[in-house]
């Protein structure tokens, strides 16, 4: 149990992801209303963003600045750096996560016109009629 | 403008196309049709120089903004790329003709709209088809899917609910890429797929490795919907607008086989693939004889031309994900054959079912009665795709159909052969039922003043409509013929080595 408990807090951040991403993918599968399936995708995504970043963080590590003439006379010392390549990819991901959410919320704008609903059961009712 | 850097051109010219078409579209809409087609055209034939130079020469890396690989992104345009540039821009100018017909009474004064996404995901496509880079990849992967969202969702009634149904799917099936190419991240510390592969040949065996793959390679499955995971396909394709269907059907689910050859090939390895999980492969390769068996027999119970068709793609995804699992080079062959014969295939169908709606007005099965006299150019070409698509030979499917029966036989995998028998019987079934709907039944008995003959006008589809579904036809027969030289001129150039 000590040995369970100890690694769950030492990587405490993938564990979060996990759990994340489980609840965006329960709300994308379990909820009835299209709404919440959304914001259960957008969870989803957070959750992955979280693990990217998660990878690129390091222990006493600084924001990757460094002094150009210090660099090249010296080098990087790499362990004082975080990984900045995971956070620009995330950059990247949440733009086209944003484009995502803004696409599905038109599309569901005229799902809404199209039924007066936002309820999947109401709309297979309606469809079903 | 050098020549060289003609592949980033093929690439450049539908993106800068779409925000060109949309800004002079507002002003007038005659813009639209001379600027997608003249962009798209421009594409094509630069898309046949670079095949013949990678032909001549070799695969060709291209780094953008002068950042060396593997720290910049790198294009790699090696044959089977060039193959599928070739494809992409072949196929999506034809189905313009007819889309730009379709489109302008479906959604009259939004055309330029519409061809703005079209011509973005005409952009997106090819870029998958240049991408040396994994990341890079998904972004691209993105944006065909976001625009493939927006034009499914300018159909009418249940359209948007399909289009809805789909952004979730392939939400998921992205964000599974995208997790897998950072477990590759933290293994490799690199992004660039020369270079994973590379790091991957010295590493061992690890439980994130492994799990790499599964994330990525079910994150393609889903955006290509093979079977079990295709439910968001049947009505996404089937309410599109016929001007989107008929580009989207064809190209969508071609181009992500070729992604998942890619990510297998230029990333991972045959021996890490076929070797070391050979339990997985021949699972896969049941998996895929079961999802022909179960599309096909769900293909039957459908009573609308274009949904059948729809679950006829589902189908055929499974013969080409087989294919390539089958793990030998006759199966290889066959499934990138397949993907340039079902892309015309495909293309041939749609084309025809768009030209019906656009007479008929509905793709129900009882509107098709009496087509064979009221649209007989149609139908003769509507006739060569079934014909292709059930593989009767010469047409072009009964070619690629062939070398992945070889390839299953070579393999002793036996279910999946049994699979393709029976659904070429079942296209065979469908097909059948059809001609004998729409040359047989004509549908006037009501009409009593003229006792059927000389009574039915012929009421063809427009020229714009009509061309390209006949080059398509042409061209499934062309390349039927032409099979020969296409598989040991260019797919054995393609096919990766280890076999």
């Amino acid at each position: 149990m000590q040995g369970i408990i100890a690694e769950i807090v030492a990587k405490y951040n993938y564990w979060i992801y996990v759990v994340l991403m489980m609840i965006g993918f329960y709300a994308m599968i379990g909820k009835r209303n299209l709404v919440k399936k959304l914001i259960g995708l957008n969870i989803f995504q957070t959750a992955i963003i979280l693990f990217y970043v998660s990878t690129g963080v390091k222990r006493g590590g600084g924001i990757p600045i460094v002094d150009k003439h210090a660099a090249l006379t010296h080098g990087i010392d790499p362990a004082t750096v975080v990984n900045p390549l995971p956070h620009v990819l995330m950059l990247t991901a949440i733009v086209v996560g944003v484009s995502v959410t803004g696409v599905a919320l038109a599309v569901l704008l005229r799902v809404y016109r199209e039924y007066g609903t936002l309820e999947e059961d109401e709309i297979l009712e309606k469809i079903g009629k | 403008m050098t020549t060289s850097n003609l592949h980033l051109y093929i690439l450049a010219a539908p993106l800068l196309g779409a925000f060109a078409v949309n800004l002079l579209g507002r002003l007038s809409r005659r813009w639209v049709a001379p600027l997608t087609l003249g962009v798209l055209g421009y594409a094509t034939i630069a898309a046949l120089v670079v095949l013949a130079r990678v032909l001549r020469d070799g695969t060709i890396s291209y780094t953008i903004g002068n950042w060396r690989p593997p720290f910049g992104i790198e294009l790699v345009i090696d044959p089977l790329g060039a193959l599928m540039l070739l494809l992409i821009s072949a196929v999506a100018l034809t189905a313009t003709f007819s889309s730009l017909t379709s489109i302008e009474r479906e959604l009259p004064g939004r055309e330029h709209l519409f061809f703005t996404m079209y011509l973005l995901l005409i952009a997106g496509l090819t870029g998958l088809a240049l991408t040396g880079d994994a990341f890079n990849l998904y972004v691209l992967l993105e944006i065909t899917s976001i625009t493939t969202y927006g034009l499914i969702a300018m159909g009418r009634g249940r359209a948007p609910l399909a289009s809805f149904n789909y952004i979730i799917m392939g939400s998921i099936g992205a964000c599974f890429y995208l997790l897998g190419v950072g477990y590759l991240y933290l293994l490799t510390g690199s992004l660039n797929m020369a270079d994973i592969a590379n790091i991957l040949h010295g590493l061992q065996e690890t439980a994130a490795l492994a799990t790499a793959f599964a994330f990525i390679m079910v994150g393609l499955w889903v955006k290509m919907a093979f079977f079990p995971l295709h439910s968001w396909l049947p009505n996404a394709y089937s309410l599109a607008p016929s001007g989107a269907s008929v580009m989207i059907a064809p190209l969508m689910t071609k181009v992500t086989v070729f992604l998942m050859i890619r990510v297998m090939f230029s990333i991972f390895s045959p021996e890490y693939e076929f070797i070391q999980h050979a339990g997985v492969q021949s699972l896969i390769v049941w998996v895929a004889a079961l999802a022909i068996v179960c599309a096909s027999a769900l293909a039957l119970a459908q009573r609308d031309l274009k949904r059948m068709l729809t679950y006829i793609i589902v189908a055929e995804v499974g013969y080409m994900v087989g294919g390539v699992w089958l793990a030998n080079s006759q199966g290889m062959t066959g499934a990138i054959l397949h993907i340039v014969n079902d892309a015309l295939m495909t293309l041939c169908l749609f084309l025809a079912a768009a030209a019906i709606a656009y007479r008929t007005g509905s793709l129900g099965f009882d509107s098709l009665q009496g087509l064979y006299r009221r649209m007989p150019i149609t139908m003769a070409a509507f006739t060569i795709g079934a014909f292709s698509m059930i593989g009767v030979p010469p047409t072009a499917g009964f070619f690629s159909k062939w070398y992945l029966i070889l390839g299953g036989i070579e393999a002793n995998q036996w279910g999946y052969v049994a699979a393709l028998l029976f659904s070429s019987l079942v296209n065979a079934v469908l097909f059948f039922r059809i001609i004998e709907i729409a040359y047989f039944r004509t549908g006037e008995v009501g009409h009593g003043h003229d006792h059927g003959h000389a009574a039915v006008r012929v009421e063809e589809a427009p020229l714009m409509m009509l061309a390209p579904l006949v080059l398509a036809a042409l061209a499934l027969i062309a390349v039927g013929f032409g099979s020969g030289p296409l598989v040991s001129g260019v797919i054995r150039l393609a096919v990766p080595g280890g076999f």
